[in-house]
Order: structure tokens, then sequence, then C-alpha cells
């Protein structure tokens, strides 16, 4: 079955999407990355997904899905480098995609994962999209 | 009037074929000279009418065309399936509407994605739906 490598870096994992998410693919990752997150203790998911070009109702909700269940085990979730058209595609679709904190690129996302570990929930300016 | 210029059918039988659909759908979408945000939202509509296909309808299948109607060109995108048609059409239109205990967004999500959008159900026989982009749409 194919499977989507999820990257340890200290403290976070990192996945970077390479090719087109399709139902299985997309289910698979969220359990692996629960059950990485669960083994590592991870605090923080990077999820890079520069090269994904489209992102559909189903998609959207297993990132969203992805960043409650890692939440509830203490990780905070960035999706990093949507592009354009995905975003503004979802925004028509009518898909929120609520609780998913985004940053351009992975140096940012980075920064931010780290700006939430240290400085604690909710704080800092770089942050401000997270909640609702 | 919309003419066609070129025209295929892809079945859809399992998961499996929704991605080769997609990539065919692309092809189309380059071919008529779409820009990326028109190609997007294109594939993205037929991501999620595929779904419902797969989902609700049992499998199906998908004709793509490349239209004109004159002053620009287009892709058209017809989903067919033999399954239990639509109870409410209206119901099912509705943003937030679902039977599957899913968001309710792929219909009312898809029209808005595109520049025609056309429903036809009947129940125990199936459900039709057909859209355009189109190029400059
Ligand atoms: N091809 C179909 N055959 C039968 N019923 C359908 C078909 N497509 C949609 N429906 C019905 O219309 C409802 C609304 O569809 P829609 O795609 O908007 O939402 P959904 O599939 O339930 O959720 P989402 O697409 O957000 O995951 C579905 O719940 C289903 O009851
Ligand atoms: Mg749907």
């Amino acid at each position: 079955m194919e499977r989507i490598p999820i990257l340890k870096m200290g403290d976070f994992l990192l996945v970077t999407i390479q090719v087109d998410l399709y139902d299985q693919l997309a289910e698979n990752l969220e359990s692996d990355l629960i059950n990485t997150i669960n083994k590592h203790n991870s605090r923080g998911v990077l999820i890079d997904i520069s090269a994904v070009s489209i992102i559909d109702s189903f998609m959207g909700r297993i990132l969203g899905n992805i960043a409650v269940m890692a939440k509830i085990m203490d990780a905070q979730t960035v999706v990093v480098g949507m592009q354009p058209a995905v975003a503004i595609t979802l925004v028509e679709l009518g898909l929120s995609l609520n609780g998913v904190i985004s940053a351009l690129n992975v140096e940012k996302g980075m920064d931010l994962l780290r700006a939430k570990m240290y400085n604690g929930d909710n704080e800092g300016q770089i942050d401000d999209n997270d909640d609702e | 009037m919309i003419t066609t210029t070129n025209k295929e059918e892809i079945a859809i039988i399992k998961e499996q074929d929704v991605v080769p659909m997609r990539n065919r759908v692309r092809d189309y979408g380059v071919k008529v000279g779409m820009s990326i945000l028109n190609q997007t939202k294109l594939i993205t509509a037929a991501s999620e009418l595929v779904r419902n296909l797969l989902k609700y309808g049992g499998g199906g299948r998908v004709i793509v065309e490349e239209v004109t109607n004159g002053r620009d060109k287009g892709v058209r995108l017809t989903f067919i399936d033999n399954g239990p048609g639509i109870v409410n059409i209206e119901l099912a239109m509705k943003d937030g509407y679902s039977t599957g205990k899913s968001l309710g967004l792929g219909l009312p999500g898809t029209k808005r994605l595109v520049n025609e959008f056309d429903i036809k159900t009947e129940m125990g026989v199936g459900t039709t739906v057909t859209i355009i982009k189109w190029k400059n749409g």
C-alpha cells in the first residue's frame, strides 16, 4: 500500500506531500501521523503541501482532522506552501480550514511551531490566525 | 450553441479511477488554454462530483468534452450514475445538507466553482450532473 513518508526532526514531524492525494492515501496519512505523534511524543507537525495541486472537501477534512487529533495529543499542526489557486478554490468551495494554521513555507512554518512551543499557546503575533 | 470538438468517456468503478480522471480533466483544461486557477476550480469540482458518483451512485462514467460556444472554449464534464437518485434536489443543493454524515459542500460548492451546472435525477434510475467551465469564465 502506498504511503506518504513521515520524517522525524527533533520534536517535530515533517510530511512533504509530493503526489496528488486520493482518499486511501489521505486516510493512511491521518492514521500514520497519529501513531507517529504518539510514538515520539512529537510537539509539532509540519505538512508541506506546496506540490499539491488540488484539495477537495474530503482532503480538506482530513487536514482538519489531523490538526484536531494532533491538538488532542498536544501537538500543533502547521500546513505550509498552499498554492494560491488551491486556497482560492477552497474558499469558493466553502471549506474553511478551521483550526488549521498555515505558513508560507517550511522555514516560516518551523518558526511558527517553535514560537508556539516556547511561548505557549496563542501568544505572539505570528499565530493570529490560530483561533476559529 | 455549444459544439463539441473533442470527446472521451472514462469509466469510474473504484477509487483508483479518480486520479487518472482528474489528470485527464487537467489535460483538457490545458488544451483549451485555461489558467491554473480555472483548471484548479474545474478539477476540484470534478473531484467532488466523482466522489458523489462513487459514494452515492455506486460508480458510473464521466464524459469529458472540449467545447466551444463560438466566443470561448471550455471543458464540459458529465457525471452519469445509475444509482438510487437524489430524493430532494433542492435540499441536496443546500450548503451543509448531507445524508452521508459529511459536510454537504460537494454540490453547492461545485456549482460555485463552475460556469454552468445542471443536475437531473430520477428515483431508481440515476443521477446525471453536467458542468461547464469556460476558459475565460
Ligand atoms: N450521485 C448521487 N446519487 C445519489 N445521491 C446523491 C448523489 N450526489 C449527491 N447525492 C445526495 O446529495 C447530498 C448532498 O451532496 P453533497 O456532495 O453536496 O454533500 P455530501 O457528499 O453529503 O458531503 P461532501 O460532498 O461535503 O463530502 C448527499 O448527501 C446525497 O444524499
Ligand atoms: Mg459530496
